[in-house]
């Protein structure tokens, strides 16, 4: 394990919260794209 | 053979689709790689284990500021040349680019909250990103409240023109305003004699990989744009039939 | 446009106190902000000219909507569209029908409320002048911002959002040129750039706000 020293709590909280919000983002676009893909799919077969 | 050519939406959503998952892998590669290798970096004699912070917040805000620029380009396109994809393009590059904003001013507090004993400061770069972030908010807000698709992105691709003379003009207006007090140039590339090549590297490939990463993310999204679009015509097809 | 900049003077009148209504809320921000802070002299002449710009901002904004939205919803707006005059022409006699309406009225209220506010009398020259020089371009953006949300049912909230943050720049320079006439130093670099902006607005923007206005009526 690397040694953060005093300053631990600033760091890992700078990379929880930004790699949580480009999880956040990357969950949303790829939950986005999968709900219009099946959308589209199933207009195309139906239509 | 002209970039133009991308402008179908056929065409362009065959060649994203072709390209994407090597985009997809080069970003995972880079990004991963940057930010474990900037982890492992030794600590800086002054800022100790924060400067790891740095391999976030740099190139988190290089790419809010080239998102705008990118969406601005995209805009200009539309209004020009009126190719959907492109609208779709900065309609769809936009919350990234609140995302990568947000997270620089995050990654920016943390890291002056034990540098500068604050966690805010009403410094000239912090307030101008600020400033850029409430663009970004009223941008996407007229993006959904606005109705037909076509108005929704001439409106917005005019907001976005305004917005960009306007972002420019606050940011010199907030250094006319508030001097920075601080030191500026620690954080930013041009400073790499004083930023051992140590940190630069790992930067370096962050900035790549976050690059990649918007470009994966941006093509995902006008991806899903593009089917909406096309679900919406199949739909108002079938209500006519 | 003399006919239209009278008509719009004439109804904004006759809808009942569209002169008062801007000043009145202004008053009342002047009158809440000691409750806030506290009535000393010490507390309040710092932030005098902060409250005194940001009152004439807020004030400005209550007001846009109605810019373009009851011409709107009547139809004349497309009667304006389709008239020979430029639709850019069209935009700026607007704007400058709303700047009579808020603005003007803001400027003649502005030193009785800075004397509320404990604003040293020496700084309201410099009050003046940057209310003056300011404002229009309030009213110009203000119009901008109207003319990009008026078909749409929830404009009002957005409106607010889209137009407060071009707003910064003025609000910036309006407010340091009185901190500098409030300590007697020379005002004439935010004077300059109160005026630019000002008038970059006045020359670009009708021709933005006239085009999503097209987009609005097609």
């Amino acid at each position: 394990m690397i040694e953060l020293g005093k300053y631990a709590g600033a760091v890992l909280g700078a990379y929880g919260v930004s790699l949580a919000l480009l999880g956040g983002l990357i969950w949303q676009t790829l939950a986005a794209n999968a709900r219009a893909r099946r959308e589209l799919e199933k207009q195309e077969r139906h239509g | 053979m002209s970039i133009w050519e991308y402008a179908n939406p056929v065409k362009f959503m065959r060649t994203s689709g072709a390209v994407l998952p090597w985009v997809v892998a080069g970003a995972a590669v880079c990004t991963v790689t940057g930010l474990v290798w900037g982890f492992s970096t030794p600590d800086d004699y002054r800022q100790g284990s924060t400067v790891k912070i740095v391999f976030l917040h740099v190139p988190a805000a290089m790419m809010a500021i080239n998102i705008w620029v990118m969406m601005l380009v995209t805009s200009l396109i539309w209004l020009i040349r009126r190719h959907h994809v492109s609208a779709l393009a900065a309609k769809a590059a936009a919350p990234i680019g609140a995302v990568m904003t947000v997270i620089g001013l995050i990654t920016g507090a943390v890291w002056g909250q034990p540098m500068w004993g604050t966690w805010w400061e009403w410094d000239p770069r912090l307030t101008s990103f600020l400033i850029l972030l409430l663009f970004y908010i009223g941008y996407i807000a007229l993006w959904s409240a606005v109705e037909d698709p076509d108005s929704a992105a001439d409106l917005t691709g005019v907001l976005c023109l305004v917005g960009s003379v306007f972002a420019l003009l606050s940011r010199y207006a907030v250094f006319f305003w508030n001097q920075g007090l601080h030191q500026g140039a620690s954080l930013s590339v041009q400073s790499g004699e004083r930023m051992s090549a140590v940190y630069r590297y790992p930067l370096y490939l962050t900035m790549l990989g976050f690059g990649l990463l918007f470009l994966s993310l941006l093509l995902v999204r006008t991806r899903t744009e593009i089917r909406r679009r096309r679900l919406a015509a199949l739909q108002a097809r079938e209500m006519r039939a | 446009m003399i006919a239209l900049l009278k008509r719009d003077l004439r109804l904004a009148i006759r809808a009942g106190g569209g002169f008062g209504l801007g000043v009145a809320f202004f008053l009342i921000l002047c009158a809440l902000v000691p409750f806030g802070v506290g009535p000393d002299t010490s507390a309040l002449q710092p932030i005098a000219a902060g409250i005194l710009w940001l009152g004439a901002l807020l004030a400005c904004l209550l007001s846009l909507d109605r810019i373009f939205a009851l011409d709107h919803e009547d139809g004349s707006l497309d009667l304006l569209a389709t008239s020979p005059l430029p639709l850019e022409g069209a935009v700026a006699v607007k704007a400058l029908a709303h700047w009579i309406t808020t603005g003007l009225p803001l400027i003649v209220a502005a030193p009785l409320f800075g004397i509320l506010l404990h604003l040293p009398t020496a700084a309201i020259p410099s009050l003046l002048t940057s209310l003056l020089l300011g404002t229009p371009a309030l009213s110009m953006l203000g119009a901008f911002g109207a003319a990009v949300t008026v078909g749409l049912r929830r404009g009002g909230l957005l409106l607010s959002l889209l137009v407060l943050p071009l707003y910064i720049p003025t609000l910036i320079f309006g407010t340091e040129m009185i901190r500098r006439g409030q300590e007697g130093g020379a005002t004439a670099t935010p004077l300059l750039f109160l005026a630019g902006i000002t008038a970059g607005v006045l020359a670009l923007v009708p021709f933005a706000a006239a085009a999503a206005l097209r987009v609005n009526l097609r």
